[in-house]
């Protein structure tokens, strides 16, 4: 117990990235999301987890203004990312995106070739003043993304042609090639087999050390293994949102505890 | 639970079931059904290029006499001067006489005679035409004057006919167009060598002729139409298709305005083409005063005309489009405008060519809107071939065949089909083009 407390203590004195306080979601006269509270600690791994259709793919997607291209999709309440509230009519949601990079649950790599899909988002948001920067973000990223060994002698061949694990740390390392400081994934592993997912853990934890992830999970292991903080979504509530070894070994919420055990959900 | 842990027995697998085998036996009457409709549609394609092709070919080659034409000065330059203006003086009249009288000679010469043939019988065999091409050929080029050339003269259209089998010895009896006779001395002229049937150039760069005089008629004014309307329209359409499509699927609301223009575009789609032709007679004739019987008017009444198919096909090919791209692009914080551009477009690209070469396809075979706006007219003279030229009398392929088909004279059948292959030439070249732009577009995702 007392070698779990260390990192959660250091975790606690991150500051706050990003913070949702009374956050509603409707679509249309579906209320998904109802009155969620959480705060996104800075180089901090945060799991979603909770039963199907339960608003953790909605909420994350509140995170960097994605719901904006569903038409029926209303949000409302506050979410501040470093005290600036993104939904404020000011705030360009592209720009937003920039920071706050996503990962998508099917992987969707470019039609385009494995270098244009990392090159892609430091081209558009102009991070590079010239090809050998350009080359190095894309080496480094994909080195990142524990891909570059098996693609680098192929850069120029579509990044459809590959597997589906490969697809999707391939996506991972478009996102992080724009240099985020949240990165949010939706069920980054599902795709993925054993080995690969060990990958993209071992990939999160380091990522990490320069920004904040959000992941959403339907695996109790995967968000007990990469994160340190977890919240629990039940039916568009958030039920319990903590530490995560608190979380997974003394739940605050029976119902916490009946998911975690696998008896709903 | 302990139920269906014991094995309830089966059927053998060896045997089909009842059931299986009545699915069996609905796929493969479904097949049946597939493959009849196939046929049918294959047969009815075949005999209609049958039909075309038996009709049509022969226009392509012209029955004509090479005989020697003695220019002589007296006929031709009768100042003697070889001055311009003064030979202007000399009408195709005194060409067709010089014309005649040679090829009179030549018959002696040759010793081709036919009994009870007159000699003004004997010279109609020629088509009128000829004297008026000779005389532009010597006026182009004085110094012929008192020469003697080799010409090779078109024969009429009924000995032309004669030799593609449409008039024979029992029809010319009955035909005040064409003799016994004279179809004796085509005969004749054959065996000495004299005729041939080459390759008719003029079929394809002529203008139309008048109803007297279907050997020398071309299709060389309503190519050129047709082409400068194709460019119009291509230049107007797809721009103008594609931006409303972008706009409509990727930036518009979805709202009551929205659905109403949705409905209208479908709508349009459907409207009989020659409602076009008379809102382009209204709009671009008479209110705005464009000049009638212009490939420019025409070109603009096809563009309505095929904006909405263009738009409808350009809406599902960017709606075939996965969202998960979309969302890929926005995710990292491309904005819409780059997503449509650098993503989705690009994906689109087969699909919207698809569409848009289906429209022109389509514009290229209208007739009825052209009619109303007045390309039926009979134009004589070549549109000027620069930019200037959409605004000159033009016809169109389609209308042509309409045209032809319209007079009298068997000859301008031939002509008529022989245009439809041209315009079904013009057809497997477009489509060819879009096959050959789509695979370079084509990706896989
Ligand atoms: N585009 C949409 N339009 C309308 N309703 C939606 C849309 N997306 C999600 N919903 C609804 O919102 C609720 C939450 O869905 P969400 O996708 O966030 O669930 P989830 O927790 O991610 O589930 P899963 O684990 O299966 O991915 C569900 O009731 C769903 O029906
Ligand atoms: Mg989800």
């Amino acid at each position: 117990m007392n070698k779990m407390q260390n990192p959660e203590t250091l975790v606690i004195a991150n500051a706050n990235k990003m913070t949702a306080r009374k956050v509603q979601v409707h679509y249309g006269t579906n209320h998904a999301i109802k009155d969620v509270d959480v705060d996104i600690l800075d180089k901090t791994v945060t799991a979603f987890i909770g039963p199907s259709g339960c608003g953790k793919s909605t909420f994350l997607r509140c995170l960097n203004r994605m719901n904006d291209t569903i038409p029926v999709c209303r949000v409302s309440g506050e979410l501040l990312l470093e005290g600036e509230n993104i939904y404020d009519p000011r705030v360009d949601p592209v720009q937003l995106r920039a920071k706050v990079g996503m990962v998508f649950q099917k992987p969707n790599p470019f039609p385009k070739s494995i270098y244009d899909n990392v090159a892609y988002g430091p081209r558009i948001h102009g991070l590079t003043r010239n090809k050998a920067e350009l080359d190095a973000i894309v080496e480094s990223c994909l080195k990142k993304a524990a891909l570059w060994n098996e693609v680098k002698d192929r850069l120029d061949s579509p990044g459809t042609g590959l597997s589906g694990g490969q697809q999707q740390r391939l996506c991972i390392a478009r996102a992080i090639a724009t240099s985020p400081e949240v990165l949010l994934m939706d069920e980054p592993c599902s795709a993925l087999d054993p080995i690969a997912t060990a990958q993209v853990e071992e990939l999160i934890d380091e990522l990490r050390s320069q920004f904040s992830v959000v992941i959403v999970t339907h695996s109790m292991q995967q968000a007990a293994r990469v994160s340190q903080k977890t919240a629990f979504f039940h039916l568009g509530h958030l039920v319990e949102f903590g530490d995560t070894g608190q979380i997974f070994t003394n739940p605050g919420d029976p119902r916490t505890e009946s998911y975690i055990s696998g008896r709903i959900g | 639970m302990t139920d269906t842990a014991t094995p309830t027995p089966t059927e053998s697998l060896l045997r089909p079931s009842r059931l299986m085998s009545r699915r069996n036996a609905a796929e493969r009457r479904f097949r049946l059904y597939g493959i009849t409709a196939i046929a049918i549609s294959l047969l009815v394609l075949a005999i209609m290029l049958f039909t075309i092709l038996r009709d049509g070919v022969s226009a392509f080659r012209q029955t004509s006499v090479t005989f020697p034409v003695v220019l002589t000065a007296e006929a031709l330059d009768p100042s003697g001067s070889l001055d311009a203006a003064a030979m202007a003086k000399v009408t195709t009249i005194g060409y067709g006489k010089v014309i005649d009288s040679s090829f009179l000679a030549f018959l002696q010469a040759e010793g081709l005679a036919v009994d009870g043939l007159s000699d003004k019988d004997a010279r109609a065999i020629l088509s009128k035409e000829a004297a008026g091409q000779l005389r532009a050929q010597v006026l182009a080029e004085p110094a012929l004057v008192g020469q003697t050339i080799t010409m090779t003269i078109w024969t009429n259209a009924r000995i032309d006919g004669y030799f593609k089998g449409r008039v024979t010895m029992e029809s010319a009896e009955r035909d005040g167009n064409v003799s016994p006779e004279q179809l004796q001395l085509a005969d004749l002229l054959a065996e000495n060598g004299a005729l041939s049937r080459p390759f008719n150039w003029q079929f394809l760069t002529g203008p139309d002729a008048s109803d007297q005089r279907p050997e020398a008629a071309g299709l060389g004014i309503s190519i050129i139409g047709s082409i400068f309307m194709m460019i119009i329209v291509a230049l107007l359409c797809v721009p103008i298709g594609v931006a409303a499509s972008i706009y409509l699927e990727e930036f518009a609301p979805k709202n009551r305005w929205t659905d109403l223009i949705e409905v209208n575009i479908s709508n349009l789609a459907a409207v009989p083409s020659i409602v076009y032709g008379i809102l382009g007679l209204a709009v671009f004739i008479n209110f705005a005063g464009f000049p009638q019987s212009s490939s420019l008017v025409g070109a603009l009444v096809l563009t309505l005309m095929t904006l909405p198919t263009i738009i409808i096909a350009t809406r599902s090919a960017i709606r075939a489009v996965p969202p998960s791209i979309r969302d890929a692009a926005l995710g990292i914080g491309a904005s819409k405008m780059q997503t449509v551009f650098h993503h989705v477009l690009p994906l689109a690209m087969p699909g919207i060519l698809t569409g848009a070469i289906l429209g022109l396809a389509t514009a290229l075979g209208e007739t009825a809107p052209l009619l109303l706006i007045g390309m039926v007219a009979f134009v004589d003279n070549y549109p000027s071939l620069s930019a200037a030229g959409a605004l000159d009398p033009a016809t169109a392929l389609p209308v042509q065949v309409y045209g032809w088909a319209q007079r009298s004279d068997p000859a301008f059948i031939e002509r008529s089909s022989g245009a439809i292959i041209v315009l079904l030439i013009f057809l497997v070249i477009m489509n060819a083009a879009a096959i050959l732009l789509r695979r370079r577009f084509e990706r896989r995702w």
